[in-house]
């Protein structure tokens, strides 16, 4: 590619739109995983007797539900992120690459 | 392909002889263990010899041709990410304090969604065969590649040393083999398959093991829960009346007890994985940035289900085998030390031809792990020293692979040569040092480069040494090593995780050394942020995928 064809993908709204919508889909996303194991450590770190609290009378610990839920989550917004980029950022993106990509 | 044939013969032939060679030893022989895992040795050089007939060049050799999908690569990033130290290691931890091993899981899982959402699909869209392709995109090849390579020749060698004691070891329970011949062993056939079968066949190893582990965890999990009759407090509450702690299984124990050395341990694995440079090569692996992005969601799923599955083998092991007198020897210890929990349940739950399975598989799960090493160690000493740097993009590719097969059969030798030097020493802190220093060293660069249009070769070089060298005198002036190894009364650094201190000093140096560079070189560099952006984004101009 040319600087000129470069110039003008780059201002191309299609890119702009393309950018700002990835932006906002992988900065919260990275933001909220950083949050929820950070916030797990400090947990572990600081009041590891509240994880150890049963979680309804019975043996299992409330610790134990949230490693679990951790673990799910995880596996949730890897999907949820696989999920909006195949579907809202691919087409964008694809449009862009017939247009500039020979 | 004749030379490979009467290879395959002359491994079977070896294994056979090993096998004879320790008959004298105390330890009984398993049989069955050993049947299995010569099935598999013979189906993984099966699949060597054919990878071996569709490698031609070098995108074939150092990524497959580009060609997996999404699920062949994420069920091969899932194989390296549970390995044997994750499965006998994590189980042992459970099984000894319970809660304390499921932090380590969330640890290494809670890098993937940040790896998914910063780097897979930026790294497949500007590289092509290394992670040191992406850093050196905009900068100066030769010292930002050698610097890449001196990051990568660091992690993999002592991630290899590391998996190469610990397969010794292992092997030398599971199955009565010599230490020496062990090493042998792991050592010629990784060996075998890299400088035969390249990325084509470690990729199909790491997936034959994969499936294999997963499938064998499964059932596992699955007759642990059927034992306790599909209930997991019933499992828990047997768990915590049995175990010498009580109640006290249930929550943290005193393993992440500092928060400052907790967030260190956390950083570590988190970023440590995604500057791993196997599993950054993995990425280049598949056709485009959407698949890079579908196999790291295939991977994270298997990865996390592993995991769960885990807490059940673990908790379950507590009474299962905890109890169980036939795994303890006259001193009430456990037969083969805390890392042969899992084998041991095995054998609890489906008898002597399934911990023959398990046992094979254990092993099986080293073999894919080292092969993938040194691999990715090959290909820095190849592409990026000797194509990139010493020839300046010159040389052919036959050339490329013949340098990067020599470089293969070198770490091999290495890797053995150190696996029998490091035989008796402590390989504890291995493991968490090469984390931190892949933490440290590849990922700040690694995530700059891509992130921020102000990073300089200066300052690249900088962040990646720093980084190395900040990493390895931490660890060695911490409690592990100074008062543990050395012997010195105090330690100088009070932490045991380095990683929080040298991955922030290497982002600071980059950060520093860039903006304090005022070269014409740097302004160019700068300049060239934006067609990489570009790319990067879009991934017009990446290179693909050749057709087999």
């Amino acid at each position: 590619m040319t600087d000129e064809q470069f110039d003008k993908l780059f201002t191309h709204p299609d890119f702009q739109r393309l950018v700002r919508r990835k932006q906002r889909l992988y900065w919260p996303l990275t933001a909220m995983v950083l949050m929820v194991y950070y916030g797990f450590v400090l947990l572990v770190a600081y009041a590891p007797r509240l994880l150890g609290y049963s979680l309804s009378g019975g043996v299992t610990s409330v610790g134990m539900l949230v490693g679990v839920l951790i673990i799910l989550l995880i596996i949730g917004l890897t999907g949820l992120y696989v999920y909006r980029a195949n579907h809202s950022i691919d087409p964008l993106n694809d449009t862009l690459k017939q247009e500039f990509d020979q | 392909m004749k030379p490979l044939t009467s290879l395959v013969v002359v491994a079977a032939l070896m294994v056979c002889e090993v096998t004879m060679a320790s008959d004298g030893d105390s330890r009984p022989m398993n049989w069955n263990a050993i049947g299995m895992f010569v099935v598999f040795v013979l189906l993984t050089l099966a699949i060597t010899r054919w990878a071996a007939l569709r490698t031609r060049s070098t995108s074939d050799f150092y990524t497959a041709g580009g060609g997996l999908s999404g699920m062949q690569n994420g069920l091969a990033i899932a194989g390296d990410m549970i390995s044997a130290a994750s499965f006998l290691g994590i189980t042992a931890m459970m099984f000894m304090s319970g809660y304390d091993g499921l932090l380590y899981s969330l640890g290494v899982l809670a890098g993937w969604p940040i790896i998914l959402f910063l780097i897979a699909e930026r790294l497949r869209n500007l590289g092509k065969y290394t992670f040191a392709d992406v850093v050196s995109y905009r900068l100066e090849q030769t010292p930002v590649r050698i610097t890449s390579a001196f990051g990568t020749l660091t992690v993999a060698l002592l991630y290899l040393v590391a998996q190469m004691v610990g397969a010794g070891k292992l092997i030398e329970l599971l199955f009565g083999i010599d230490y020496l011949y062990a090493v042998m062993l792991v050592g010629v056939l990784m060996v075998l398959y890299v400088t035969f079968g390249g990325m084509l066949a470690t990729t199909w190893v790491q997936i034959i093991k994969a499936v294999m582990l997963l499938s064998g965890t499964s059932f596992m999990a699955y007759m642990v829960l059927h034992y306790f009759g599909f209930s997991t407090e019933a499992m828990f509450a047997a768990a915590t009346q049995v175990h010498a702690k009580g109640s006290a299984i249930m929550a943290p124990g005193g393993l992440l007890s500092d928060p400052i050395d907790a967030i260190s341990l956390g950083v570590g694995m988190m970023f440590g994985t995604a500057g791993l440079p196997h599993i950054l090569m993995r990425f280049f692996t598949v056709r485009d940035a959407k698949q890079a992005r579908k196999s790291v969601c295939y991977a994270t799923g298997f990865i996390g289900y592993f995991y769960l599955l885990l807490i059940i083998i673990g908790f379950g092991a507590i009474t299962m085998v905890g109890t169980d007198p036939v795994f303890r020897d006259a001193q009430g210890a456990i037969i083969g030390g805390g890392n042969m929990i899992a084998v041991h349940l095995a054998h609890a739950v489906g008898g002597s031809l399934f911990l023959g399975f398990i046992s094979a598989v254990a092993f099986a799960t080293i073999l894919a792990v080292v092969a993938g090493l040194a691999l990715s160690g090959a290909s820095a000493v190849s592409h990026d020293l000797y194509a990139c740097v010493m020839r300046k993009g010159e040389a052919s590719e036959a050339e490329e692979m013949r340098v990067s097969r020599l470089a293969t059969l070198v770490i091999g030798i290495l890797a053995i040569g150190l696996g029998l030097l490091f035989e008796s020493q402590n390989i504890a802190f291995l493991s968490g040092l090469v984390l931190a220093i892949a933490a440290s060293v590849n990922f700040p660069v690694l995530f700059l480069s891509m992130f921020w249009s102000g990073l300089t070769t200066r300052g690249a070089v900088a962040g990646s040494l720093t980084g190395l060298i900040c990493a390895v005198v931490l660890v060695i002036i911490s409690p592990t090593v100074w008062v543990k190894v050395l012997g010195f009364e105090n330690a100088l650094f009070p932490y045991s995780n380095p990683a929080l201190f040298s991955l922030s000093l290497a982002f600071f140096c980059a950060w520093w050394f860039s903006r304090h560079d005022d070269s014409p070189r740097a302004d160019l560099e700068r300049g060239r942020f934006r067609a990489q952006f570009i790319r990067s984004m879009t991934g017009i101009g990446a290179s693909g995928a050749r057709q087999h």
